[in-house]
């Protein structure tokens, strides 16, 4: 029966456009040729420079009410430690390939995420990833979900999630973070800020569902 | 095949449903307090953008190059969906889209409940399909197209229970009302009635009365239906022909939640959503969200492909819906009226909007581009008033982030409508009619339009009070209802130009020819 | 230079005096000015109404008409987006080579009354004499569809006297529509309601605009609330600039009630 449908469909929007007098002045024979010829005028390179993206981009993420940690690598795990104490947490959930150095020690209970069943993953609600590029010009985060990164069920359970980031990860537009994304049939997360909703009277809540807090481990 | 958009085939013209409507002064007044917040939102995320009107050139262009070659983007989407893992059906109208998907979530239901011990029989002796648990559910995630296919009844008739997850539309569900806005359905209800509706269906016995009370309720009643439900549904706002990917643009985290949890998804995308590649994501991503909320970026995207094993649903299926939409392929201004992202940046601009709000156009598609997306989509055979709900005034297609130059379209629109009438005796017949025809013989005739013009000064005389003119007849009352009109002055301008240049002799252009 | 009118329909049946300032300011700038006087209609009420096959013959007959014209004055907005946005489009549709020449070399002729003053004689002091407080209303068509900018604002700037006071939501469409106003008369009112606040917030004598359509619909509005009483008249810019001091426009002349224009 679909079948049928997938021959319809097709048949009648060949036919349609064979209809129209003034496409054959419209198409071409290759649509990649067609497809190159698309205007773009638009950024899609930096304009500002790395300090200034960075500068942009840490505003941004304090208008989210994010809360901003400056530290080195060798610093992680107790930035992490720290997080969690702000937070009263002691269990974290962290994806399979989450390096071991980044972990606190003492007083937290680590999980990791080794293809876990729902109800032990849905428990922690502290999760630690790495990302995969940063936006300045919009505060966004942008994970490619795998073993580093984790499944997204990992980063959407949790009320905190605390995310690594170094500063050569962050660019300054969507164009140039695009670029980054080497593994484009990996599930993907955007993330700008905490989910929000304006639909009752228009009066913009944070935090329904999803992650309400973000903290950034800036290396 | 039957083309079906919401409930457009029931609802009365829209002077009606508007007549209603300019009565409803809290109505009226939500609709104005929400279009100017977003409408604001969105300028000042425009004014700082200096590249804006080229990422909408680019937008258009997108658009326009992939309608004309749909057929090889939608074969290259459905190949690489497949190839990650996912299921790619056609429907051809809502009715095949309902049943496919109401196939698949028996079928999924059935799998999931395992096929052993349960009391409920088969409807059909000899269907194919397992049989399934007395109430299956399924988790919904905000889309526009399974409200054209009337999805949500269609699945309750055959004991499939939908819960709608996103705030306003789970609003509008408990409310058993029907959306007024495209991105902020549930705008024409305030947070007193909203409390209420909570209050009634989430079994609760006290609410708080702010906006943040609300939500946490929201939050805590759906967190369990995203956890145990397994059968999602979503709509897509782009589908990506290069990597067969989908992707759905969201606020809230419903959106994540329904891709993610369930062990099956059915994703509903209109033919029109694909775009050839990713890469094209980063014009249509900085559009949208200012376009739609003013932000310059949505809190959530979620782009996936197929299945991906370990990670949210193992089995993916997409419903590529037509639905009316090729019917739209064979002429510029048609297929234009199919670049729409449903921003709903229209709906926040237009004055007549303003006025009304949605549910006076009679479709879940308002506004601007519902005045010309439902009644072409349904053939011009139902929403025939609502290409006239317009003054032509252009503010919607100044702030289109895909370039449809709407008030075109409309004109576009109207003049189907015409031809159609026309072709009928009642049509051919109407005051209308006959008024156009007799103006359209005067402005040929000029002799005639003279005498014409002077007939009407002598016989305003009836209609003559005060130098205004009332009581006037026919379509002319409808002017005279709310606004006065002026008396015809004494002497036309031409009247004026002749008594006053003809004696001089100046050459002027008299061609009499009628 | 000779400059050939056209009037527009309406203006010729119900706004004649837009007509007679256009052509006494032209003359006073040393200008000749010429009105054919077979001329009608630019059909817009017919093509936006969607009585397509109709306008046409309309639309053939004013190419005819203005063929030798060098340069046509416009004041009506509306009609002049309707020649830009629709006149090729027409001829397109028609199938009409010729028709589409006769558009091609139609159009660039073509100035919308206020693009006239600024554009092709490169005034924005014509001498005109107005000492009121004035605001504005930018038609839908002028402001979006010709793009006229701030040709109107620097016209009225040039007037001698003249004090200009902004208006809120001026950009918001006044609700006139052409057929609009009757087929949907009950929402065209509403939005009339909403333009008539801004006009009178605006605490100006008058309200000017390229189009009487607009000013019809605003004062149709404005005469059912407040009737003979002292008010704000609406007025077309042609009206103000052709204002000098030896003969002033005054309110009492645009009085509904005893009008002898």
């Amino acid at each position: 029966m679909t079948d049928d449908a997938r021959f319809t469909v097709l048949d009648t929007i060949r036919r349609q456009l064979a209809a129209d007098p003034d496409v054959e002045t419209l198409i071409d024979d290759s649509p990649e040729e067609a497809y190159a010829r698309i205007p773009r005028t638009y950024q899609r390179t930096a304009k500002l420079n790395h300090e200034e993206t960075l500068e942009l981009f840490y505003d941004r993420l304090r208008d989210y009410d994010s809360e901003l940690v400056f530290t080195n690598e060798a610093g992680i795990a107790n930035a992490v430690a720290d997080a969690m104490r702000e937070a009263n947490e002691t269990l974290l959930l962290v994806p399979a390939g989450v390096p071991q150095e980044w972990l606190p020690q003492h007083d937290v209970e680590v999980r990791r995420d080794f293809d876990l069943p729902l109800q032990p993953l849905e428990e922690p609600r502290v999760v630690l990833t790495p990302c995969t590029v940063a936006i300045a010009m919009s505060g966004t985060i942008i994970l490619e979900h795998g073993d580093g990164q984790g499944r997204r069920a990992a980063t959407l359970l949790p009320d905190h999630h605390i995310c690594v980031l170094w500063r050569d990860q962050v660019v300054e537009t969507i164009a140039e973070a695009l670029q980054r994304i080497t593994h484009r049939t990996s599930p993907i997360t955007t993330i700008a800020g905490p989910s929000a909703t304006s639909d009752i009277e228009m009066t913009r809540i944070r935090g329904v569902h999803g992650p309400r807090r973000l903290t950034a481990i800036i290396l | 095949m039957t083309v079906r958009v919401g409930h457009t085939a029931e609802k009365p013209a829209f002077p009606i449903l508007a007549h209603e409507l300019l009565q409803d002064d809290q109505t009226r007044r939500n609709v104005r307090h929400a279009t100017n917040v977003i409408r604001n939102k969105r300028a000042l995320r425009v004014e700082e953008m200096p590249d804006w009107q080229d990422l909408r050139t680019t937008a258009h262009a997108i658009k326009t190059h992939t309608l004309l070659h749909l057929p090889h983007y939608l074969e290259e989407f459905e190949r690489n969906c497949i190839r990650a893992g996912g299921q790619v059906h056609w429907a051809r109208d809502a009715d095949e889209a309902n049943t496919i998907a109401i196939q698949l979530i028996q079928q999924a239901a059935a799998r999931q409940s395992g096929v052993k011990g349960h009391a409920q029989p088969s409807d059909r002796p000899s269907s194919p399909y397992p049989s399934v648990p007395a109430h299956a559910e399924v988790i919904k995630v905000k889309t526009m197209t399974s409200d054209e296919i009337g999805m949500n009844h269609a699945l309750e008739q055959r004991g499939i229970t939908p819960w709608e997850t996103d705030l306003a539309d789970m609003i509008v569900q408990m409310g058993k009302d029907e959306p007024s806005h495209i991105v902020v359905p549930a705008l024409h209800k305030n947070r007193h009635q909203v409390r209420e509706l909570f209050l009634q269906n989430m079994g609760l016995t006290e609410l708080g009365t702010e906006a943040e009370d609300l939500t946490g309720a929201a939050r805590h009643y759906l967190r369990k239906k995203f956890l145990e439900v397994g059968i999602g549904i979503s709509g897509a706002n782009f589908a990506i022909a290069e990597t067969g990917s989908v992707c759905v643009v969201e606020s809230e985290g419903n959106g994540r939640m329904c891709v993610t949890m369930p062990k099956t998804l059915i994703t509903l995308i209109g033919i029109e959503k694909v775009i050839p590649k990713f890469d094209d994501l980063e014009v249509f991503l900085q559009l949208l969200p200012r376009s739609a909320t003013g932000e310059r970026m949505n809190p959530y995207n979620s782009i996936w492909t197929g299945v991906t094993h370990g990670d949210g649903p193992q089995e993916f299926h997409v419903i590529l819906l037509d639905n009316g939409r090729t019917r739209m392929m064979a002429n510029v201004r048609e297929r234009e009226t199919l670049n729409c992202i449903r921003c709903g940046a229209c709906l926040n601009q237009c004055p007549v909007y303003r006025e009304t709000g949605g549910h006076a156009y009679g479709s879940i598609y308002s506004g601007p581009i519902g005045a010309i997306l439902s009644p072409q989509l349904n053939g011009m055979k139902y929403s025939r008033s609502l290409p006239y709900a317009s003054s032509l005034c252009g503010a919607c297609y100044e702030v289109c982030p895909v370039k449809i130059n709407i008030p075109e379209t409309l004109i576009h629109l109207r003049g189907k409508i015409v031809e159609q009438d026309q072709n009928t005796l009642a049509g051919k017949l109407s005051q209308e009619s006959m008024g156009m025809k007799m103006a359209a013989h005067l402005f040929e005739h000029p002799k005639q339009y003279e005498a014409a013009q002077r007939l009407a000064r002598t016989g305003q005389g009836l209609f003559e009070k005060d130098g205004k003119l009332v009581n006037l007849p026919g379509m002319a009352a409808g002017w005279t209802q709310y606004r006065d009109l002026r008396a015809l002055p004494k002497q036309s301008f031409r009247e004026w130009w002749k008594r006053s240049r003809t004696n001089r002799g100046d050459g002027s252009n008299w061609s009499g020819n009628d | 230079m000779r400059i050939h009118l056209f009037i527009a329909c309406y203006n010729d049946t119900l706004f004649p005096r837009t007509g007679m300032a256009v052509v006494n300011l032209l003359e006073r700038l040393g200008h000749e000015v010429v009105f054919p006087t077979s001329q009608t209609c630019c059909g817009q009420m017919h093509y936006n109404t969607g009585y397509h096959a109709e306008a046409l013959p309309i639309v053939q007959k004013l190419l005819h008409e203005f063929l030798d014209a060098e340069t046509i004055v416009v004041p009506s907005a509306s009609c002049v987006a309707m020649m830009r946005d629709h006149y090729e489009l027409m001829a397109h549709n028609a199938n009409d080579l010729h028709m589409m020449g006769d558009v091609k070399s139609f159009l660039p002729r073509v100035f919308e009354f206020s693009e006239l003053i600024t554009d092709k004689l490169g005034l924005t002091d014509v001498g005109a004499y107005f000492p009121h407080r004035v605001t504005y209303h930018p038609s839908c068509h002028s402001l979006r569809l010709l793009n006229v900018g701030d040709r109107p604002m620097r016209l009225l700037q040039g007037v001698e006297g003249l004090e200009y006071t902004p208006m809120e939501g001026s950009d918001q469409c006044c609700g006139f529509g052409g057929t609009f106003a009757v087929k949907n008369a009950e929402v065209s009112s509403a939005m009339l309601a909403d333009k008539i606040g801004c006009v009178k917030k605006s605490n100006a004598e008058f309200v000017a605009a390229l189009d009487n359509s607009c000013l019809m619909q605003i004062d149709g509005g404005l005469h059912r609330e407040m009737g003979s009483r002292d008010r704000i008249r609406p007025v077309h810019l042609a009206e103000i600039l052709n204002s000098t001091r030896d003969n002033p426009l005054t309110a009492e002349a645009l009085a509904w009630e005893g009008a002898t224009a």
